[in-house]
């Protein structure tokens, strides 16, 4: 093996030497390099990439785009390479005159695994001047993040010639960044670099910044001190503003899982343990969905959620009745049992939900309106989370017109203020129970749809919130959807406000051992219902 | 009629645990092995932690049958009870732990810690733990208590801030952190006081303790409700404002038995940690505590014996069907069990049984009833006085 590995070692230095020496006919450096492609030689090949990406040169970018995709064209007897086109046109590597035709003894450049990373590295910095906006824009910040001398050229090439604004800032930013790392750039350069840097604002700028060094002129390091404090403290401003958009999600998490059990809980009197459960047959119930529209309609992915809206809330909605009927108003005025014997009901459930759907988690896709994300800032919101807030507020405004203005809203809110007396003024106390039974369950199943956007799907779903849920009612006071949406948002902020001082875990302890001490001194809620009735 | 009946189901009760808490150990160590008469060790182990189990229904039962309190989180005394002898038969282990370290656990080794937190001096002193067994449950259920009696937060909500407690204690005790070995809990004890946990003499005495404990619970429990104050928690299960207006102070009287009933839970948690040789957060789950309050419910709230009853029953069936080819039912028969006993069977088996022997004895010929009575009075004369 040795005696290979150094017989190797001296063909390749031989052929270097005969590179240098032999073929001198060559006009400049580019040039030169564009041929080496046709020695169908790895090492060769990979030189040349070197060169032909750092040479500057306009046709670069097509040349090692080429490479990679197997239409880099090279002649072994006219040491001459072509560059196919994706239009199957062809032209002259080394100059960029169009040729009319490949000869037929030309054949496309090899390429091995290692020459693979140096075509994508080359690209790297060569996609600064890609057609494609993405790419130009990720290699920008790419070269932020390296500042590499060498990078400068190409960049302040790039920004010549760019066009889009978001581009150009990155190139601009980027550009500032090589310059103040660059030993030789002139103060003003340098503290026209602090001043871009400090606009763009967020934590890599700060990390740009903190490690400039000792040897800059003090003006610099005087600016990018002061620089540092402003970013420091815009991005205080900032990360307020994410724990605040952060807790605004989890918040919605919690309302739209408390939103029925407030509805059971507060006109009916019922502790419904068994809620985590339609929460998680809601979920189930869109993952049906999507499986039946993977199989058979797969055009229908992005609506799967609509379906599953609906449906979710009617089979959700009939388990609720049929719960209703067959336990829950035999124990009436007995919540203590309730509460047992929907816990009983919520095991079984669960294990019914295993026992037909497996132990393990089921995947549910995001249709493609609710994956991917925005910046706002220096934040990043995802569309999930958006639209599940939307969805929540949405699903709360309609419940709140359904108790205002309808009839069956009219007899809800009679018997949630005085059974008895809605009793004698003819109301069928008996339905008006089995119906809001069935709508807080439905509105359970609906939530189980958007938490299956963000959570694992498993037969645990329910149990993972319904304590929570029990909190945000608990804590907003019965009887009142505004108690719960208060106390669902101020618990959700609380707790990611909590959770960069204190860990996620303990802030969550902390949230809990709070609310114990607050329902001590408000032991009905925030919102609490006044009147006699509510003490019997 | 009632008092007597109950008299003599309590001393049925008494007699049976003292029996098994004389005959089990002992036909454990003296019969040779493999005899028909000769109880297992590994049963021994599994009976110990029924009887533990019992207990911690007692004290259920105590303050949900006699007093109203729904508590959803009373495994959380029950676990710290557990753990404060945990932590002792870990200072126990010393330098046969893996790491050999004389004072850290192992656990606090692995994790880099050079010294023992505060709360954990003093644990490898037996009487400091067993006094830590009460303490520490008894002082939570106090603070607890205290907050929530004294603002009048009753039924459903006590029931869901226990509840959270629970959940809250969990949490905490999962994170490595917080000092008591995270999620693995405390395991691999060697000695109690000195003898080997595993041995079978060992195991024979902490059975032989667990029954002791389980009688004198009963008969704290049951002097307890019996007394003037077992009245009075009676009438504030039965009408809470009532009692209030009549001057009875609710809170004192509810803080009193709910830190009682804690103290037993965390009794039983002590005498279970060695039996079953491991304790982890996973007690704290508020399922565990919920599933307990099912034992008290099916062998009837109210009556001392039944949640005993209610426990072991409980548990046995638990045993016997996740062990066998049902497993995958256990928890269709456990739910069925909670919705079936509120719907069905609200007072429980034994409370059942004792309505159903009142209205067959309230059947009776007159003459005979008399005699009854007639028996009974002296009986219930001696009581009075």
């Amino acid at each position: 093996m040795p005696t290979n590995l150094s017989a190797r070692l001296c063909t390749f230095v031989l052929s270097l030497f005969l590179i240098a020496f032999a073929l001198p006919a060559f006009a400049g450096p580019f040039e030169d390099a564009v041929a080496k492609f046709a020695n169908d030689d790895y090492s060769d090949t990979d030189e040349a990439i070197g060169v032909v990406a750092s040479s500057g040169n306009k046709l670069a970018f097509p040349i090692i785009s080429a490479l990679q995709d197997g239409r880099l064209m090279a002649d072994p007897d006219s040491k001459k390479v072509y560059v196919t086109g994706t239009d199957g046109k062809s032209i002259d590597a080394a100059t960029g005159e169009p040729v009319a035709s490949v000869p037929d003894s030309a054949s496309a450049v090899r390429l091995n695994n290692r020459l693979r990373r140096s075509v994508d590295a080359a690209l790297g910095s060569l996609t600064l001047q890609s057609p494609d906006l993405g790419a130009r824009l990720q290699a920008a910040q790419s070269v932020f993040k390296s500042h590499e001398e060498t990078a400068l050229e190409p960049v302040e090439g790039a920004l010549a010639k760019e066009t889009n604004k978001s581009v150009k800032t990155a190139l601009g930013e980027a550009r500032a960044a090589i310059l103040l790392f660059k030993s030789d750039a002139t103060e003003v350069q340098k503290l026209e670099a602090v001043a871009t840097i400090k606009a763009r604002g967020d934590q890599e700028a700060l990390a740009l910044l903190s490690d400039i060094g000792t040897d800059q002129p003090a003006s610099v390091t005087k600016a990018a001190a002061s620089a540092i404090g402003s970013i420091q403290s815009s991005l205080a401003v900032w990360s307020t503003v994410q724990n605040a958009w952060y807790g605004l999600s989890l918040g919605s998490v919690l309302l739209l899982a408390a939103i029925g059990l407030a509805i059971t809980f507060g006109v009916m009197g019922v502790i419904n343990m068994a809620h985590g459960e339609m929460v998680m047959i809601g979920a189930y119930t869109t993952f049906v969905v999507q499986e039946v529209i993977r199989t058979r309609y797969p055009a229908l992915f992005d609506y799967s959620l609509l379906i599953a809206v609906p449906l979710a809330f009617l089979v959700a909605g009939a388990i609720g009745v049929l719960i209703e009927r067959s336990i829950i108003r035999f124990l009436y005025g007995r919540p203590l049992e309730t509460l047992l014997a929907t816990w009983g009901l919520s095991l079984v459930l669960q294990q019914a939900v295993r026992t037909m759907f497996g132990p393990t988690n089921r995947e549910v896709g995001n249709p493609s309106w609710m994956s991917g994300a925005f910046d706002l800032g220096q934040i990043t919101i995802t569309y999930n989370r958006l639209w599940i807030l939307v969805f929540t507020l949405a699903v709360f405004m309609i419940l709140l017109a359904m108790l205002r203005y309808t009839a069956l809203g009219l007899e809800m809110r009679a018997v949630t203020q005085n059974r008895r007396m809605a009793a004698s003024m003819g109301i069928a106390t008996s339905r008006v129970d089995a119906l809001t039974f069935g709508l807080g369950s439905g509105i359970a199943g609906i939530a189980g749809v958007a938490l299956s956007q963000i959570d694992n799907v498993s037969p645990n779903l329910g149990q993972s919130y319904i304590i929570d849920s029990f909190m945000v009612v608990v804590f907003g006071g019965v009887g009142n959807l505004w108690g719960t949406l208060v106390g669902a948002f101020t618990l959700g902020i609380a707790n990611k406000f909590l959770e960069p001082v204190a860990g996620a875990v303990l802030g969550k302890i902390a949230i809990l051992v709070l609310i114990i001490l607050f329902i001590q001194k408000r032991p009905r809620g925030l919102f609490a219902l006044k009147g006699r009735a509510v003490e019997a | 009629m009632l008092t007597r009946s109950l008299d003599r189901g309590a001393a049925i009760f008494l007699a049976v645990v003292a029996a098994c808490g004389i005959l089990i150990p002992l036909s454990n160590l003296l019969l040779p092995a493999g005899s028909f008469l000769q109880v297992p060790t590994y049963l021994v182990a599994l009976w110990g932690k029924y009887v533990c189990y019992a207990i911690l229904a007692l004290s259920i039962d105590l303050i949900w049958g006699y007093c109203g309190i729904l508590s959803l989180g009373h495994g959380a005394f029950f676990a710290l009870g557990g753990y404060a002898m945990g932590m002792y038969l870990m200072r126990q282990i010393g330098t046969r732990g893996v790491y050999g370290n004389p004072i850290l656990p192992d656990f606090m080794v692995f994790l880099n810690w050079q010294k023992l937190p505060w709360y954990w001096y003093g644990f490898d002193m037996f009487w400091f733990a067993a006094l830590m067994v009460l303490f520490v449950p008894g002082l939570l259920a106090f603070c607890f208590g205290w907050l929530a009696f004294r603002s009048r937060v009753t039924g459903v909500y006590l029931s869901i801030i226990t509840q959270a407690m629970t959940y809250a204690l969990l949490l905490a005790f999962f994170r490595n952190d917080f000092g008591f070995g995270g999620n693995n809990g405390l395991t691999d004890f060697k000695d109690i006081l000195g003898f080997n946990v595993q041995a079978e003499g060992t195991r024979a005495a902490l059975f032989a303790l667990s029954c002791l404990a389980l009688i004198l619970s009963f008969l704290i429990c049951r002097a307890v409700v019996s007394s003037k104050l077992g009245k009075v928690l009676i009438a504030i299960r039965d009408a809470e404002s009532r009692s209030r207006f009549l001057g009875y102070r609710v809170e004192s009287y509810k803080l009193f038995v709910f830190t009682l009933s804690a103290c037993m839970a965390g009794v039983a948690g002590a005498l279970y940690v060695p039996q079953v040789g491991i304790i982890n957060p996973s007690e704290f789950a508020p399922g565990n505590s919920i599933e307990a309050v099912i034992w008290v419910a099916v062998g009837g709230r109210g009556t001392l014996v039944g949640a005993a009853l209610g426990a072991i029953v409980v548990n046995y069936a638990k045993t016997f069907f996740t062990s066998g080819m049902l497993a995958p039912y256990w928890l269709f028969m456990l739910g069925a069990l909670f919705i079936l006993v509120t719907l069905l069977l609200p007072k429980g088996i034994v409370g059942t049984f004792n309505a159903w022997r009142e209205t067959s004895k309230e059947r009776r010929p007159a003459a005979s009833a008399a005699a009854e009575d007639g028996v009974t009075e002296p009986k219930m004369a001696e009581k009075a006085r």
